[in-house]
């Protein structure tokens, strides 16, 4: 018999939620987490789209640590110093199933933990798992130091950068242009000092990504989102072009910090976190075999994360994927069969919700946005030359409206925009 | 390649680490290839794949925020070992 009915690899959005689904059916689980503590090795923008939160825990709102209800979004296209922003208040942006919340991954990741403990999931921190046990061809537990831990279900929720998924012989290596490396300080302000520069509501906040020269022009972006009383600045660069780059990632943080329509935000404040972690985007074509024998992927590890430039999801997804392994696993481990026949009912749950729906919908966008490098080196200055052209008075004479529009216009080329906004309505 | 004018020590500085003295879990073969150096000089958050005003390649993998980039960008090109550090040793985000 197993030491465990389910043993979960990785105590992150997915992993919390999956250890939570199954402790609280009342199956024995082990949840086992590399980091000291919950979230340690975590990272987000980041927003959390909180729709799959709800679905799990209902009343999360009265106890979860979010940082502030996101009611504003922005997206800019920045040159080296101008800025073109489209922005959309609503309070609707934060009413009920369309509530997203800025969050800090370590409280927020803490809290979920504690979800799957209290639920009655055994959870150890500190305890990197190196391996997976094999019985001939199925996964039968996992491998810690000279520890085996054996269990009728493992679920692996290690992240982005699994080596167990590898193991598992479940996913091959992610191709560069697949990856995005991000890089982000948590800068430090009061709480009264982020409400007033956002304009905000007490407990409200915003959303801001930018394209162009937060990567230096690279196929990327940068994004800022309001905490209680902190700010996360960071950037975004998809690791085929960055390398292609002449400037490293950390000093694109940096001159993005210095960008005139972030600076005065972050003036004062002080950096209390660097981090830096990797974002699986390349969407649907790189989702990985999902299980095997015993075994189930969920999360990061499985890839499963959009980044449209003005969207970006992946714990949302992380929680759903983790519910549903959960599910997955109670249904074969009650039916006494964990092969992956049986598992595969986990890949079926997912294609028949919103994660793969979503994934799908959106397949050719990763390709889209990495063929149309004008999104993040041209087009900031185009949108930049118009608005200038527009809103310049210096007392020379006025030119006709459609030569300020259509100058610029015609610079990046009529045939090269229309063929742009053709790609990315197919795409969208 | 441009040179970087911050100090990326100063900013990991900020970090919590628990540095697993003497057992390094990113160790890089003899001859890494200058290609694949000079990618992750670009490419790595935490700024631990340098080169000196010589040219000289140098990496210390203290300060690493075990994101990845290097082993799934250039794993086999640069690297004899990748692994995540020991259980509760490496960084530990507070924040995050």
């Amino acid at each position: 018999m197993a030491d465990f009915d389910a043993v979960v690899v990785g105590a992150g959005c997915a992993g919390s939620v999956a250890a939570y689904v199954l402790a609280r059916e009342g199956k024995s689980v082990l949840m086992i987490e590399r980091g000291s503590d919950a979230g340690a090795k975590n990272m987000t923008g980041g927003r959390l789209y909180a729709h799959a939160l709800r679905a799990v825990f209902p009343g999360f709102e009265s106890e979860a640590p979010l940082e502030r209800k996101i009611v504003r979004e922005r997206v800019s296209l920045i040159t080296e110093d101008e800025s073109t922003t489209v922005e959309f208040a609503s309070p609707r942006l934060g009413e009920d199933e369309a509530a997203s919340y800025s969050v800090l991954r370590g409280p927020f990741d803490r809290w979920l933990a504690s979800k799957a403990e209290d639920a009655g999931a055994e959870c150890i921190y500190g305890i990197a798992v190196e391996d997976l046990v094999w019985n001939g061809g199925r996964i039968v537990g996992v491998r810690a130091g000279e520890d085996e831990i054996t269990a009728d279900v493992t679920i692996l929720a290690d992240g982005v950068n699994s080596l167990l998924s590898e193991k598992a012989k479940l996913a091959k290596r992610p191709a560069p242009h697949q990856l995005a490396v991000s890089a982000k300080e948590v800068v430090e302000l009061p709480e009264q000092t982020v409400t007033d520069r956002f304009q905000a509501n007490p407990g409200e906040g915003a959303a801001w990504l930018f394209a162009g020269a937060a990567t230096h022009g690279h196929v990327g972006g940068g994004f800022l989102y309001t905490n209680r009383s902190s700010v996360s600045i960071g950037v975004v660069a998809t690791l085929s072009d960055l390398c292609t780059s002449s400037t490293p990632v950390y000093q694109m943080l940096e001159d993005f910090k210095n960008h005139p329509a972030v600076a005065p935000v972050l003036a004062g404040g002080r950096t209390v976190e660097y981090s830096g972690h990797l974002i699986p985007e390349g969407g649907f074509d790189m989702v990985p075999q999902m299980c095997c024998d015993g075994c189930l992927l969920t999360g990061d590890a499985a890839m499963l994360c959009i980044n449209l430039g003005y969207q970006v999801r992946g714990m949302d997804y992380a929680i759903a994927a983790g519910r549903m392994a959960a599910e997955a696993a109670l249904e074969a481990l009650d039916a006494g069969d964990v092969s992956a026949a049986r598992l595969a009912t986990y890949r079926a749950k997912l294609e028949d919700s919103f994660v793969l729906k979503d994934l799908a919908a959106y397949r050719g966008f990763p390709a889209f946005m990495e063929g149309t490098p004008r999104i993040f080196d041209g087009y900031p200055q185009m949108a930049a030359d118009i608005m200038r052209g527009l809103f310049t008075v210096d007392g020379s004479p006025v030119r006709p409206l459609k030569g300020t529009v259509m100058g610029p216009v015609k610079g990046m080329g009529v045939l090269n925009l229309l063929k742009d906004a053709r790609k990315g309505m197919k795409v969208l | 390649m441009r040179e970087a004018a911050v100090n990326v020590d100063e900013k990991l500085a900020v970090d919590k680490f628990e540095v697993d003295e003497g057992n390094p879990h990113i160790v890089l073969r003899e001859e890494p290839d200058p290609a694949a150096f000079d990618k992750l000089v670009l490419c790595c958050p935490a700024g631990l794949y340098r080169r000196d005003e010589e040219g000289s390649p140098s990496f210390d993998c203290a300060g690493c925020l075990e994101c990845g980039t290097c082993r799934l960008l250039c794993g086999d090109a640069l690297l004899e070992k990748w692994e995540f550090p020991q259980g509760g040793m490496g960084v530990s985000y507070r924040y995050g």
